[in-house]
């Protein structure tokens, strides 16, 4: 299919399926319907041509297994659905694509499964192209979303949009899951299947809806920043084996900088228009990586500054560790190996590798090569992500032999 | 995250599990079958084999030309992996529940067989940057 196809069929996908459960009420029967009118799109749309009006084409493909599907259940149904077409006819489509995002996001769901069916009913996707990203079989993905629609169904969430008191936390829930989507994306090395379908760049075009939809969000804009300030270095994390590249060794020329550019705009744009949150913060100290021309050029009293704030406004474990990095890139790595020990007695890191791997590194800087190399050592036991061993252990080797031990 | 559970036997294992009564058979196979349809049908199944009587297990590594050399003597004491199940859950807790549960699989007159199964995490996770 001509990729202009592909594009609107994915883009027209949630709207598809906003109209069809407003006329129908049946979100897990809509959503298979929508698909089936997709899968017969992508079929007949490159044999025959792109029909005059796509989206009436799509409506009346879907609605007529909406049909189907209610003859099968009762015919009483389909008399009163025929009215509520009527009905909900003119009700604003517009909304539909954020109500299905934070239905699909619901607290109800497991990341997993929100994850999962915010990329098949929101993003389009087909049930095999999700299953192949996270590398199982597509019966258990398959499986998967239709329990998500089930506990949907059962938690009985209307198809409206949240009210003014739930609408912060259900707003925040929908951009937890799209960004734990990028970071499940940011990285080709789960295998070749997944750059068949690249989760990050799905996240970014579904952020980019959203923002579009809710273009003052702070937030919203600041995560798009955030995800386009980051997968603009994508291509130069990577070593052509897989290898990881850690950012002050990147080749900088390698770096997209029309990226860069639309997310420092982006990042301006929203920080002059006052609130300030936790992706906007993020998304500043990537843009301050991003110009520096070289890893010596950084501007660490500035993310040191950004952390500061970061710190105060969030108290995740990870964001303490990263604060430490800063800390020790500007008052030295003593400074930073103290801030660790907090860590160390707070707990929530325990047995996580990145905090080891932090002291490796600081340990490193300090030049207590010896101590370095253990917890180098410690931190590839860790991780559950084969480059990242091999690039830990790569760091042990490389201080052994410096050292001669 | 995924996690293999591997299940260990003893050598005998698969000569004791062929003496059992055939109602106690068929009980542990029926268990085998539903513990498999639930996974599957709680999207948590990537993958299950159950392995062939280690009687027909070889030992191989390569010889200095490359070429096999076979080992099939194994010491009476040796545990065999009898079968493994790669399952992507949202917990390690999730995954330890459903070791315990395939552990506790029927045996003599029902009674769980309580089967070591070894828990270990598969390398699926996504990297971080490293600065």
């Amino acid at each position: 299919m001509p990729l202009d196809a592909e594009a609107l069929l994915r883009d027209l996908a949630p709207q598809l399926l906003g109209v069809v459960i407003r006329r129908y009420r049946d979100f897990a029967a809509a959503e298979d319907a929508v698909q089936e009118a997709l899968i017969a799109a992508a079929v007949q749309w490159p044999r025959e041509g792109l029909p005059d009006h796509p989206k009436a084409w799509l409506i009346q493909v879907a609605s007529r297994r909406m049909t189907d599907h209610i003859r099968r259940e009762s015919a009483r149904r389909l008399r009163e659905s025929a009215v509520a077409i009527d009905l909900l006819e003119h009700e604003s489509e517009r909304d539909d694509t954020l109500i299905l995002l934070f239905m699909c996001c619901h607290s109800a769901l497991t990341p997993s499964s929100a994850i999962a069916l915010t990329l098949r009913a929101v993003g389009g996707l087909t049930t095999a192209e999700i299953a192949s990203a996270f590398l199982v079989p597509e019966a258990t993905m398959a499986q998967r979303i239709s329990r998500a629609k089930s506990t949907i169904k059962a938690s009985g969430v209307p198809f409206s949009l949240p009210t003014e008191q739930e609408r912060a936390d259900r707003l925040r829930a929908v951009l937890h899951v799209l960004y734990l989507i990028f970071n499940e994306g940011y990285t080709s090395s789960g295998g070749p299947q997944l750059q068949r379908c690249e989760l990050s760049t799905e996240a970014i075009r579904l952020t980019r809806a959203v923002h579009k939809l809710l273009p003052d969000d702070g937030e919203v804009a600041g995560l798009l920043a955030l995800m386009l300030l980051t997968d603009a270095r994508r291509v130069a994390r990577t070593g052509p084996r897989g290898e990881l590249i850690p950012l002050t060794q990147q080749d900088r020329t390698l770096w997209d900088q029309k990226q860069i550019a639309e997310g420092v705009a982006l990042l301006s744009e929203t920080l002059s228009k006052g609130s300030i949150g936790a992706y906007q913060l993020q998304a500043a100290i990537a843009a301050v990586h991003d110009e520096a021309p070289r890893a010596e050029d950084t501007d660490w009293p500035q993310i040191l500054a950004l952390y500061d704030l970061l710190k105060r406004m969030s108290d995740n474990p990870m964001v303490l560790l990263n604060h430490a990095i800063a800390v020790a890139m500007v008052h030295g790595p003593s400074a930073g190996l103290d801030l660790l020990n907090t860590l160390d007695a707070d707990g929530r890191l325990a047995g996580h590798h990145r905090l080891d791997a932090v002291r490796a590194h600081l340990l490193e800087l300090s030049g207590n090569h010896q101590a370095a190399i253990e917890h180098y050592r410690i931190a590839a036991g860790l991780t559950t992500n084969i480059p990242e061993r091999d690039y830990l252990l790569t760091q042990a080797a490389r201080l052994r032999e410096h050292n001669n031990v | 995250m995924k996690y293999i559970l591997m299940m260990h036997c003893p050598r005998t294992g698969y000569d004791s599990f062929g003496s059992m009564p055939k109602k106690d058979i068929q009980a542990h196979i029926a268990f085998m079958h539903s513990y498999n349809k639930d996974l599957r049908e709680s999207g948590e199944w990537v993958d299950g084999q159950g392995l062939a009587d280690p009687k027909q297990a070889k030992l191989v590594r390569a010889g200095k030309d490359g070429a096999p050399i076979t080992d099939g003597v194994f010491p009476e004491s040796k545990e065999f992996l009898a079968g493994y199940w790669i399952i992507d859950v949202e917990s390690p807790e999730r995954a330890c529940q459903l070791a315990a549960k395939a552990s506790a699989a029927p045996g003599i007159g029902g009674s769980p067989m309580n089967m070591l199964i070894e828990v270990r995490q598969v390398m699926s996770g996504p990297p971080e940057e490293f600065s």
